[in-house]
C-alpha cells in the first residue's frame, strides 16, 4: 500500500479561486517526491492541505489517504494526533516558521510533550540527539532564533520535524532563503536523514535541478494541476510537457556551458487561478501550442513507460 | 567542521549577551535620569510663566502694605534673580527639598505623601482591573475576529471609550448613590471613608467607597488596552510560526497562549506602563466628581493660585512616576522578547 495516496484533490478559495485542480499523486514509504513549479502553481496550497493547515476559507474535496486514512475526514482529536507524529513539515523561511520568543530547545521538545511521545526529561534528551544529527552542538537548545544563522535555522527546522519519528516529511521550499553552500548541505542532510530511516519525503521546490538530485520521482504543476511525472532524471533530461522541458531548460546545467549561457526563461506570467484560460491553461504561453489546445484540456497519460504527461503533443492524439 | 564553527559562534553569542545587558540596563538609567533632569528645568521655567504675581494672590483680600509685599517676596526667596532661583530649586530637588507651599505654607513633599496614597489606590485598582480586563477581551476578539462576540465587544468598548468621564461617574452616582426607581441607593456619593471604622470594617468601607470611581474608571479606560492588544494580535495571526504550531498537533487554545499571545504582548505591555504611569496623577474630572482626597484635587487648588512650589512639586512628581514606569518597562523587555536588548 502507498503511503501517501493523494486521490482528485482540490482546493478552491471563495467561488471560483481553485488553487489546487483535481491533483492525483502517491508516495510510497521511504521513496522521495519531488513538486515542481512557479510561484502560485498551487504547490504550496498542496503541500498544507497534507495536514488540513489551510484557512477555513479554503474548500477541499477529494481525499488524502495517509497510511490509507483519510486526513480530509479525520475528526480533530485524530487529525491533532496524525499531524507531526504521522507527517510533518519542514517550512520555508525558517526565520518566521520558529517562534522568537521560545528557546529552540523547548521548540523542538515541544511536540514530543504534546503526543506524549516522552517526559520532559527523556525530551530534553532526545532535542539533545537531534540537534547532534542535524550537526547543531546540544548547547544550542538554549539559543534564540534570532541567534542563530539561516543554515542553522533550518537545520532546526529539520531537527523539529524528526522529532516525533513520522513516516512522511514535508517539506516546503527548505532551501529558500538560503545561499548556495548552505543550501547544498541541507539537502545533503535531508537526503541522508530521511533514507536512514527510512521516511518518505514530499519535497517542494521551484529549482528542478534541485528536486531532481535529490527525489526519485518528479511531478510538474501547473496552475493548480500536474502536467508531467514521472522518473526524476527522465523528467528532468527529458521532459514530455512543453512546460516541464521550459521548466528543465531555466535552470543551468553542471558542465554544460551553453546552457549556463543562455539559460532559457519562460515569457509570461503563471495565470490568475480566478481566471483561468480556456482549454490546456498552459496554451497562451506554450511555444508549441495548436489550435485544438485553446479548447482540450487533456488528461495526464502515459507518455513513456512509467512517465505520464498531458499533452495533446504527447498522447497520441498528434495530428 | 560545521559542528566546530557553529560552536564557537556559540561562545562569541553567549559573552555577547553577557555584556549587552548590563550596557542595555545603562543606556536605559541613564535615559531617564536625563528626561528627569529636563522635567525639573521645564517645570521651574513653565509655571513662570502662568500670569499672576503669587505674593498678590497670597495676600488677596487683606490690605497689605509694599513692606509686608517685599517681606513676603524675600521670605520665598522671589527677589533673587531668576537664574539663583533656578539654581537655588535644583540644588534643594536633588536633595528631595521641593520647597514650601505659599498656601498651605507646608513642604511640598509632606503635602503630597499625604494625598499619595488615596490616588495609587483608587487609579492603581483602576489601572490593573482594566489592563486585565483589556488584555482578555482584545485577546478573545482578535482570536474570532470579524465574529459577533468581536464587534459587540469593540462596539461596547468604543462607546464607553467615548463617553466623559465625569459625566459617566454623575450618573453612577444617580442611579447607584441616590437611587432611581427600584433601584436603592447603595454606595456611598463620594469621598474615601466613613471616618468611624477600624481594622477589617475600615478596609470594607474603603472598599465600598471605592466601587462607583472604579467602576468609572474602568469603563472607560479598558478599550484602549482592548484595541491595542486587538490589533497586535492581528497583525501576528499571519505568522508562519502559528501555522508550524498548529502543525505540530497543537490545540488552538494552545496555539494562542503559547505562541501567539507572548508575540503579541510587547506593544500592550507598552501601554499598560504608560497607563500605570499615569496613576499617581490620577484622573482630576474622577477624583472632583468623587471628592476623592487625592492629588487630582490638590493639582487644581495649586494651579488656582497659582502656588508655584506646589504646581512645581506635583510636575516633578507625576513625570518621575511616568518616567519610573517606561523604565520599568524597559527593563521588563528583554524578559518578554528575547530579541531586544541584545
Amino acid at each position: 500500500m502507498n503511503l501517501l495516496d493523494i486521490r482528485n484533490l482540490s482546493v478552491t478559495y471563495g467561488t471560483d479561486t481553485a488553487a489546487v485542480r483535481g491533483v492525483d499523486l502517491t508516495v510510497e514509504a521511504g521513496r522521495k517526491l519531488g513538486i515542481a513549479g512557479e510561484s502560485g502553481c498551487g504547490k504550496s496550497t498542496l503541500a498544507l492541505a497534507l495536514l488540513r493547515l489551510l484557512p477555513a476559507s479554503a474548500r477541499l474535496s477529494g481525499q488524502i489517504l495517509l497510511d490509507g486514512e483519510d486526513v480530509l475526514t479525520m475528526k480533530w482529536g485524530r487529525l491533532r494526533a496524525v499531524r507531526w507524529a504521522g507527517a510533518s513539515i519542514v517550512f520555508q523561511g525558517a526565520m518566521h516558521s520558529l517562534n522568537a520568543v521560545h528557546r529552540i530547545g523547548d521548540q523542538i521538545a515541544e511536540p514530543l510533550l504534546v503526543h506524549r511521545q516522552a517526559t520532559p526529561p527523556a525530551a530534553r534528551r532526545r532535542v539533545g540527539e537531534l540537534l547532534e544529527h542535524v550537526g547543531l552542538p546540544t548547547a544550542r537548545a538554549d539559543a534564540y532564533p534570532h541567534e542563530l544563522s539561516g543554515g542553522q535555522r533550518q537545520r532546526v527546522m529539520i531537527a523539529m520535524a524528526l522529532a516525533c519519528d513520522p513516516r512522511l516529511i514535508v517539506a516546503d521550499e527548505p532551501t529558500t532563503a538560503l545561499d548556495v553552500m548552505i543550501q547544498a548541505q541541507i539537502l545533503r542532510l535531508i537526503e541522508q536523514l530521511v533514507s536512514e530511516q527510512n521516511i518518505a519525503l514530499v519535497m517542494i521546490s521551484h529549482d528542478l535541478a534541485v528536486l531532481a538530485d535529490t527525489c526519485d520521482r518528479l511531478a510538474v504543476m501547473y496552475a493548480g494541476r500536474i502536467v508531467e511525472e514521472g522518473p526524476a532524471r527522465a523528467v528532468y533530461d527529458a521532459a514530455q510537457h512543453p512546460y516541464g522541458r521550459a521548466l528543465s531548460a531555466a535552470f543551468p546545467r553542471i558542465g554544460d556551458p551553453a546552457s549556463r549561457r543562455a539559460p532559457r526563461g519562460l515569457p509570461g506570467d503563471p495565470p490568475d487561478p480566478a481566471a483561468l484560460p480556456s482549454g490546456c491553461t498552459f496554451h497562451p504561453r506554450c511555444p508549441v501550442a495548436l489550435e485544438v489546445c485553446a479548447s482540450e484540456d487533456p488528461p495526464l497519460a502515459e507518455a513513456a513507460p512509467g512517465h505520464r504527461s498531458a499533452c495533446v503533443l504527447t498522447t497520441g492524439s498528434r495530428p | 567542521m560545521t559542528t566546530a564553527s557553529a560552536s564557537a559562534g556559540a561562545v562569541v553569542e553567549r559573552s555577547g549577551t553577557a555584556t549587552a545587558y548590563p550596557r542595555y540596563l545603562a543606556g536605559k538609567l541613564g535615559g531617564a535620569a536625563v528626561s528627569l533632569f529636563a522635567v525639573l528645568v521645564t517645570s521651574f521655567f513653565l509655571f513662570r510663566i502662568i500670569p499672576g504675581d503669587p505674593v498678590k494672590a497670597m495676600t488677596q483680600g487683606v490690605p497689605t502694605s509694599a513692606e509686608q509685599l517685599a517681606t513676603l517676596r524675600r521670605q520665598f526667596g522671589l527677589d533673587l534673580p531668576l537664574w539663583q532661583q533656578f539654581t537655588d530649586y535644583c540644588a534643594k530637588a536633588l536633595t528631595g527639598d521641593l520647597g514650601m507651599s505659599y498656601q498651605f505654607r507646608a513642604p511640598v513633599g509632606e503635602l503630597v505623601a499625604q494625598k499619595l496614597p488615596a490616588t495609587l489606590l483608587l487609579t492603581g485598582v483602576a489601572v490593573v482591573i482594566y489592563s486585565a480586563l483589556g488584555l482578555w477581551l482584545g485577546t478573545r476578539s482578535a482570536w474570532r475576529h470579524g465574529g459577533l462576540g468581536d464587534r459587540l465587544n469593540t462596539g461596547i468598548a468604543l462607546t464607553l471609550w467615548s463617553v466623559p468621564s465625569f459625566w459617566l461617574g454623575l450618573l453612577l452616582i444617580i442611579v447607584f448613590s441616590v437611587g432611581i426607581g427600584p433601584v436603592p441607593g447603595m454606595f456611598p456619593t463620594g469621598g474615601m471613608e466613613s471616618g468611624d471604622e477600624t481594622g477589617l470594617a475600615y478596609v470594607i468601607d474603603v472598599a465600598h467607597h471605592m466601587v462607583l470611581p472604579v467602576l468609572t474608571l474602568v469603563a472607560v479606560g479598558y478599550a484602549q488596552t482592548l484595541l491595542v492588544m486587538r490589533a497586535s494580535l492581528l497583525d501576528e495571526m499571519g505568522g508562519d510560526y502559528l501555522t508550524t504550531a498548529r502543525a505540530k498537533g497543537l490545540r488552538d487554545d494552545l496555539v494562542r497562549r503559547r505562541h501567539a499571545v507572548p508575540n503579541a504582548l510587547l506593544p500592550t505591555i507598552t501601554m499598560i506602563f504608560i497607563n500605570l504611569g499615569h496613576v499617581a496623577a490620577g484622573s482630576i474630572l474622577v477624583e472632583t466628581v468623587f471628592s476623592w482626597p487625592g492629588l487630582g484635587g490638590l493639582f487644581y487648588q495649586a494651579l488656582s493660585v497659582p502656588d508655584l512650589p506646589l504646581v512645581q512639586g506635583l510636575f516633578v512628581v507625576f513625570a518621575g512616576a511616568m518616567i519610573l514606569m517606561n523604565l520599568l518597562a524597559d527593563l521588563l523587555y528583554p524578559l518578554l522578547d528575547p530579541r531586544v536588548g541584545r
